[in-house]
């Protein structure tokens, strides 16, 4: 009321231009924000993805490089496309990939699952415990990844051998007689798989239980529910987020893992990393690596996207 | 006889506290509450009857809210002992006592939708399934919210998540309902009307409430009795008009609504009544007080209590004070006036806008000399 001089409108106040071109500015770093992402993966994961589609829909070809043209310009000027599928039906007729999918996806499971039953208590430790003892933990599971990944694969070789720390300490405490064969097994390849992909199943449960009120365990605790009842009906539905982010993180690098197969299983676990190595750098057949890779990439992206359409969908009701 | 019988009774359940022979349904004896080195309460001693709703009201810290998670059970007394129903709650667990609580934040479970929060707690006592949906149905027709029973609570307003919060505690009926903050988290109009309801749900379904508040207004309005609580102690308990009216220390008469408080010395102590020398000149206390004359004592007037004029008042003595208007704040129904004295010193005092002014001028204005009067009655005599 006594003040009668207030702007009211912004747009001929020179305070009101600043704003405005400020704010077109503001604008336009979202669009550049949004677009440098954009760009990478076009680059690197759309492009690459769509090279290897190409070349497993072409043939062997002892040229450089190894296999035929997919499109090819004839005398007469004429454009031939030839799309051969034969990479595919080779894949699907020939027993010894199907099964190396099914072994593959079964370890890959598997671990998944003894990662989610170690990683969830670890995960809910931590959230429990006091400030400090909270840093010391998380520090605790990222401090692995300081040493190369590579490294530790071979340490584990180191401590599984017939020689190894493990057998020896068995023996000399008269456990055992004789070592335990337990390098170059599949056991051998679980522990190695659980221990690199542990830390990825437990951030992120780590993140969602964070999140969650601890009001809501006194409230079921106050309406009659005990410490089991409460954990089932209220902790574990609440931090399915969780368990279903920290779950992909190790299937899908799990499924298609080389090294340690490699180095741990030897030839005795056939996964389906390995499979395509061999077809790659051994056969040399670019076309049969890369239509492994691309049904490899069909059999983690469809469940996938089967959970994001159930997801939206159950997000709309 | 039976008609009488109904109103003794009635009249005995109005004010169990002041009934020897009532026995309280919840008695803290000697509790202590220390977390680390701070004490959180200091040995308390307090009985709740049935049917009260009964107020802890204090500052933040004051030691309420830990009170009302001992009585749940979230926290231990580290000395002293809890008694509800007769029964001893020192090692019973949150889950087999018969209370329920109200969280402040609600506490409802997001991923349920309203109907199955309120189902959780009967599920628990495994009650069949046909008793489940009816007592949902009674409950939420209580609270006003039958339509809404398939809805999550991030589907609900603020006064809407507020009532399935007390419809979830209350559809166990349990013995003892705590509310922590029950309205806090409302805005002003919804909180006063919901004030009420509280109240009008208490009275329907009969169960003891014990609501922890920082707001006086919400423990005026709601409680049979408030417990004052300050630094882990109760500073004095009794009805709103004890606690409003008759303040036993500073603390209260300052804490719950606003004084003007007065250093003093006794200057006549009689049996009938008080004289008190202040800078508000000699005030006349028409109730005696066990006081010595000459001792420091504090006299606290609720500035509602003074009245104010423009011309002197006829009769000539005591409680009387003259000024000049300071300042005045405009609150719609009343307003504020801050009356300068001669000596400086500032009196607040409140009065009723009772005549709707025709020229848009209050007949009272800023540098108006103003005329200050009081009951012999109004004036609280304070020793602490």
């Amino acid at each position: 009321m006594t003040d009668n001089t207030f702007p009211n409108d912004l747009t001929k106040n020179p305070r009101g231009m600043i704003q405005r071109a400020l704010n077109k500015l503001q604008s336009s770093w979202r669009t550049i924000v949004i677009l440098i992402p954009f760009i990478w993966l076009s680059l690197f994961f759309l492009a690459p993805f769509f090279i290897v589609g190409k070349i497993s829909l072409a043939e062997l070809a002892i040229s450089s490089p190894p296999f035929t043209k997919m499109i090819e310009w004839k005398d007469s000027g004429i454009i031939t496309i030839r799309l051969i599928f034969d990479n595919f039906i080779y894949i699907f007729e020939d027993p010894l990939y199907l099964r190396t999918y099914m072994n593959s996806l079964r370890i890959s499971i598997t671990s998944t699952i003894i990662c989610l039953f170690i990683g969830y208590p670890i995960a809910y430790g931590i959230v429990r415990s006091g400030p400090v003892v909270k840093k010391l933990l998380l520090f605790a599971i990222i401090l692995p990844f300081w040493t190369s990944f590579l490294l530790r694969v071979y340490a584990w070789m180191g401590l599984l051998s017939d020689q190894g720390t493990i057998n020896n300490l068995l023996i000399s405490m008269g456990f055992i007689d004789d070592p335990i064969k337990m390098l170059y097994t599949e056991f051998a390849v679980f522990v190695g798989i659980v221990y690199t992909y542990l830390p990825f199943m437990i951030l992120p449960l780590y993140a969602n239980m964070e999140k969650l009120d601890s009001t809501l365990n006194e409230a079921a605790a106050d309406l009659g529910a005990g410490p089991v009842v409460t954990f089932f009906r209220i902790t574990l539905p609440l931090t399915i987020p969780g368990i279903i982010a920290g779950s992909l993180l190790v299937f899908i690098p799990a499924t298609g893992e080389y090294v340690i197969p490699d180095l741990l299983g030897g030839g005795n676990v056939q996964m389906i990393g390995r499979l395509l190595y061999n077809e790659f750098a051994r056969n040399v057949d670019w076309p049969v690596a890369c239509a492994v890779a691309i049904v490899l990439l069909l059999l983690l992206v469809l469940p996938m996207a089967i959970y994001q359409h159930y997801q939206g969908k159950a997000a709309e009701e | 006889m039976a008609g009488e019988q109904i109103t003794s009774e009635q009249k005995a359940s109005e004010t169990p506290w002041l009934d020897m022979d009532t026995k309280p349904l919840i008695r803290l004896s000697g509790v202590t509450k220390k977390f680390g080195e701070f004490v959180a309460i200091n040995n308390v001693d307090l009985d709740i009857y049935e049917g009260e709703l009964f107020c802890l009201l204090g500052g933040s810290g004051c030691g309420k809210s830990t009170l009302l998670r001992m009585l749940a059970g979230f926290e231990t007394p580290t000395s002293g002992s809890i008694i509800i129903d007769g029964k001893d709650m020192s090692d019973v667990p949150p889950y087999e006592r018969p209370t329920n609580m109200m969280f402040q934040s609600y506490a409802l479970f997001p991923h349920m939708n309203v109907a199955k929060n309120i189902a959780f707690g009967l599920e628990q006592d495994n009650l069949p399934k046909g008793e489940i949906e009816d007592r949902i149905d009674e409950i939420l027709k209580l609270v006003e919210l039958q339509d809404y029973k398939k809805r999550k609570p991030q589907q609900l307003s603020g006064g809407q998540r507020q009532r399935v919060a007390l419809a979830r505690a209350l559809v166990k009926k349990p013995k003892l309902l705590l509310l922590d903050e029950p309205l806090a988290a409302l805005d002003k109009k919804l909180r006063e009307q919901t004030q009420f309801e509280l109240a009008n749900i208490q009275e329907q379904v009969g169960i003891t409430f014990v609501v922890v508040t920082h707001d006086q207004e919400e423990a005026m309005t709601l409680s049979s009795r408030i417990a004052v609580m300050d630094k882990g102690e109760f500073v004095q308990t009794g009805s709103p008009t004890d606690i409003y009216e008759f303040p036993e220390s500073r603390f209260v008469a300052d804490f719950i609504g606003s004084a003007n408080i007065l250093e003093g010395k006794v200057t006549e102590d009689s049996a009938a009544h008080v004289r008190v020398a202040t800078d508000l000149g000699e005030i006349y206390i028409d109730h005696g007080q066990s006081t010595k004359q000459g001792s420091r004592v504090w006299v606290a007037i609720r500035p509602e209590k003074i009245h104010l004029s423009k011309k002197p008042s006829s009769k000539n003595g005591y409680n009387q004070a003259v000024g000049i208007v300071d300042d005045i704040g405009y609150l719609g129904n009343t307003s504020i006036y801050k009356i300068r004295l001669k000596n400086g010193h500032i009196v607040d005092v409140t009065a009723p806008n009772q005549i709707r002014p025709k020229n848009r001028t209050h007949s009272i204005t800023w540098e108006d000399t103003v005329y200050l009067h009081w009951d012999a009655s109004s004036a609280m005599l304070l020793k602490k």
